[in-house]
């Protein structure tokens, strides 16, 4: 087990420990950054989804893990995000201020929305996110001569500076800009988590009544929670709508949502890595899905074509998590870690979980 | 005289709303979890009722045939808090919407294997029947619908206030650790009221299906059923009715009246004014948590 | 001037009278405690002053401003610092965290600031955790920095909690039964602590307390509440032998 001598409070205070923890963060970036010279269009393209799912869910993550609000709705601020990026770049604004745009647009809108959800507790705003979400893709059907009503609307491809981004025509480009958001916006999520604002989310999340004795003015703090975590999304937004290239109000269904809460339960609720996780498993499930679906066809004659097996096998695999494994995709890979760390004296019940009893949330 | 034709058929799928929220409440009442699945629960009361009840099914006489399907998915909703909710207990209540939201997606799954995913018809006695009273005309599934409901609801009204066990449960949901000292079997009771729900939601299904046709994706209604629970304040039985019962009466007025687009989202623009206004409902009860 | 006053101070939940008309004055420095039988309305003035509840009635004045009208997220600015009697730690943070939560109403930055990590804000963070450190080492946390909060045993978690409410750095901390659930030692370590807050941090300490020993071992004066209303005020044993205080404590009525 590696024990660290700490010399200085900044070790403390560093996003990694030591040498060694960043070294790997570095190389890990560095492999990302040489996989288009590896990998073939298709695994790349699958991977840029991958990344974008990713910065989707630490938008959430923001919210529900670190401070302890549910949105059943974030589907909607992705969709704010995709079509302001599609609307502005088609009335001429390049790609470089269109994007910035839509994540403040999606914040902008979600701190907005927050003033009076944040009020609500726990499953009341669950109910609020939800209804926002059904108005949201009404209101873009009603707005056509913006999105493009029923029909959809089409992201131009990215240029910046004259290099073409374009989703198909410049994949390599696009995965390297797609992987650049998600490393620059990963930064500055860990960096609030080390600080003071970060801090003041999960004073929030683990005790509204203490927050508000220490100074934290919790219904700012969540509004701002939300807006952060709603810009973030927004950003998703604006890359999927590049990578879909054409959508309408469709590409933003419920089960979006509810997708994005299985990236971050699944993934592990309260750890910026969770979110990684969490998109790895829901655009890998597909793909494997698929390529049983079709080996059970050709080689054993069963048809698995039924509809709604996807959904089916993601209800299981949440399921399952909820019950036997809350902390997640993460939460497990840290219990394996510690238990290699500690072999062979690790305990088979140090990590039983503690029972709790339902502190009721009826205030107010 | 066409506003008085649109309010009642309103109150008819109204009632419909707010019986579906009505086993919403229950079990915020009794478990302070809130079951996202309760749409597609009356979807599968609906389809299960069908399958009893139709002639290429089942082919039971209509009630036995609709008592049956209550007292199967009374089974389920017990089965599914002993076997899967239990599993949680004590666990946040976020872990619970986002349970039963999957287990919604196992429901629409199952339904839609055995009976497919066309729209299909139950056969009720009532069908096509109508009354005509001046100007009016009444279905006899829009009076069936307003009758039984009004009955459920007094009935299960009754049930928490004068019956033990609906006491105990009251007294569950407030503390459930303390109940627990009092001697309350808070599992055995948490079940009970799911499997009441469960039987509630049948009901809700069934009078759905006698106004149209049903396929696995009616469990989105709960959605609405949901804004209804929330205008009437969560904890309150006759306010789920009467926000279901609001929520029925202004879609087809606001569809009739108002531009498009505003029908979809009139339920959850009056949700959200109510939640923003008066965030405890409109028939609210009123609790302070003590620090 | 006194430190804290409370003037006429009375909250109705519905029929039930809390508290009604409790007045009393803290002087800065002084160890004052508030005791009483269960349901007295103790910790109800506690949520008064950390102005959780609004009062039906009354004014409470901290440091010559009225902190009646306030939010409750503006008192620990003014350096009201408060615990809470089932520790309400923040459970899936480690003790360090928690205590470093204790320093919000010191922040310089924004959060524009602490997305970018810029050297102001490292520099806050190691002047937080100097302070940190500083309770660490005098509430003897030095062995559970690091631990979370929700493996602790009960007895840590109380002291946890004295430790956020230090780092806010206040004027006047207030002690919701720090005693209760603890041995016969570590409420004697809390009646130490209590002295050293007061002589050499020059803290004002106000607190509600069951354990007589402790109140009387640490108090300067004592204010007896029951029924939501004031029995005794005065030294600690001028309060306990009070025949009101003793009547109230074994539930018989005073002879006349």
């Amino acid at each position: 087990m590696k024990v660290i001598f700490k010399t200085s409070y900044d070790n403390d205070i560093d996003l990694h420990e030591d040498w060694w923890d960043r070294g790997k963060m570095i190389a890990l970036v560095a492999v990302m950054a040489v996989l288009p010279f590896v990998l073939g269009e298709y695994y790349l393209a699958e991977i840029t989804n991958t990344l974008i799912w990713s910065l989707a869910g630490m938008g959430l993550m923001l919210l529900v893990g670190h401070t302890g609000q549910a949105s059943l709705g974030h589907a909607a601020f992705l969709a704010i995000g995709a079509y302001t990026d599609a609307a502005l770049m088609n009335i001429g604004v390049p790609w470089i201020v269109a994007f910035p745009l839509a994540g403040i647009a999606a914040g902008i809108f979600g701190a907005i929305v927050a003033i009076p959800a944040v009020r609500m507790s726990g499953i009341y705003l669950a109910i609020a996110t939800l209804a926002l979400f059904v108005i949201v893709e009404e209101l873009i059907i009603v707005a056509e001569p913006i999105t493009g009503g029923v029909g959809g609307i089409f992201a131009p491809s990215i240029n910046i500076f004259g290099i073409d981004f374009d989703r198909y025509a410049s994949l390599n480009n696009f995965y390297w800009l797609c992987l650049g958001v998600v490393v620059l916006v990963t930064w500055l999520y860990a960096n609030l988590m080390r600080s003071s604002t970060g801090r003041s989310f999960l004073a929030v999340r683990d005790s509204e009544v203490s927050a508000r004795a220490l100074g934290i003015n919790v219904t700012r703090t969540r509004s701002l929670a939300f807006g952060l975590s709603c810009a973030m999304t927004g950003l998703a937004g604006a890359l999927m709508g590049h990578y879909i290239t054409f959508f309408n109000y469709e590409l933003f269904s419920i089960f979006i949502s509810i997708n994005l809460l299985l990236v971050v339960t699944i993934g592990g609720l309260g750890f910026i890595q969770g979110a990684f996780f969490g998109a790895i498993l829901i655009t890998a499930v597909p793909q494997l899905i698929s390529i049983l679906r079709d080996s059970m066809m050709s080689n054993l004659g069963i048809d698995l074509s039924m509809p709604g097996l996807d959904t089916l096998i993601f209800s299981g695999i949440l399921i399952g998590f909820i019950i036997y494994e809350p902390t997640g995709l993460y939460g497990r890979w840290l219990k394996i870690r510690v238990w290699f760390e500690l072999f062979p004296l690790a305990r088979r019940d140090m990590f039983r979980r503690q029972k709790t009893y339902l502190k009721t949330e009826r205030m107010k | 005289m066409e506003l008085i034709q649109l309010v009642i058929g309103g109150i008819a799928t109204g009632c419909i709303y707010g019986l579906v929220a009505l086993g919403f409440v229950l079990i915020y009442k009794a478990t302070e979890g809130v079951n996202f699945a309760q749409g597609d629960m009356m979807m599968l009361g609906a389809f299960i009722a069908l399958g009893l009840v139709n002639s290429e099914y089942g082919a039971l006489p209509f009630v036995p045939g609709v008592i049956l399907a209550a007292v199967i998915m009374g089974g389920v909703g017990y089965g599914v808090d002993r076997l899967v909710v239990r599993q949680i207990f004590g666990q946040p209540q976020f872990a619970l919407v986002i349970l039963t939201i999957a287990m919604g997606f196992v429901f629409r799954f199952v339904a839609g294997s055995i009976w497919g995913f066309t729209p299909l018809v139950l056969e009720t006695p009532f069908a096509g029947n109508t009354l005509h009273i001046g100007g009016i005309i009444i279905g006899y599934e829009d009076l069936t619908t307003i009758i039984v409901t009004a009955l459920l609801t007094l009935s299960l009204w009754a049930f928490f206030q004068f019956t033990k066990l609906g006491l105990a449960a009251q007294a569950a949901s407030q503390n459930q650790m303390a109940a627990y000292i009092v001697g309350v079997p808070v599992h055995r009771v948490n079940s009970i009221i799911w499997a009441l729900s469960g039987a509630v939601s049948t009901i809700a299904g069934v009078l759905y299906a006698s106004k149209g046709a049903i396929d696995p994706n009616i469990g989105l209604l709960g959605m609405k059923a949901f804004a209804a629970a929330v205008i009437g304040g969560f904890g309150s039985l006759p306010g789920a009715l009467l926000g279901g019962i609001l929520i029925g009466v202004v879609e087809p007025v606001a569809a009739r009246y108002l531009p498009g687009g505003f029908s979809q989202m009139s339920p959850y623009i009056i949700m959200l004014v109510v939640l923003v206004t008066r965030p405890n409902g409109l028939f609210a009860q009123i609790y302070a948590k003590k620090v | 001037m006194s430190l804290l006053e409370v003037e006429d101070l009375a909250v109705h939940f519905g029929g039930v009278k809390a508290v009604d008309g409790v007045s009393f004055r803290v002087e800065e420095g002084e160890v004052f405690s508030i005791i009483g039988p269960n349901g007295a309305g103790k910790s109800t003035i506690f949520n008064l002053i950390s102005r959780f509840y609004k009062p039906t009635r009354g004014k409470i004045m901290f440091d010559g401003r009225d902190i009646t009208p306030m939010s409750a997220h503006e008192i620990a600015p003014l350096g009201i610092a408060r615990t809470f009697q089932n520790i309400e730690l923040f459970d899936h943070s480690t003790v360090l965290d928690n205590l470093l939560m204790g320093r919000h109403t010191h922040r310089g930055t924004n959060w524009i600031q602490d997305m970018l990590f810029l050297p102001k804000v490292r520099r806050e963070e190691r002047e937080h955790r100097r302070v940190v450190e500083e309770v660490i080492e005098f509430l003897e946390l030095e062995a559970y920095r690091e631990k979370l909060i929700a493996g602790l045993p009960y007895g840590v978690r109380k002291v946890v909690e004295i430790g956020r409410a230090l780092s806010i750095g206040p004027k006047m901390i207030l002690l919701d039964e720090p005693a209760s659930g603890l041995s016969v030692e570590e409420s004697q370590e809390v009646a130490f602590w209590v002295e050293d807050m007061r002589r050499d941090m020059g803290l004002t300490v106000l607190m509600v307390e069951h354990d007589m020993k402790l109140v009387t071992q640490v108090s300067d004066r004592v204010l007896a509440v029951a029924n939501g209303q004031p029995l005794a005020m005065g030294s600690p044993s001028e309060v306990q032998s009070d025949p009101q205080v003793m009547a109230a404590y074994l539930g018989t009525e005073v002879d006349a």
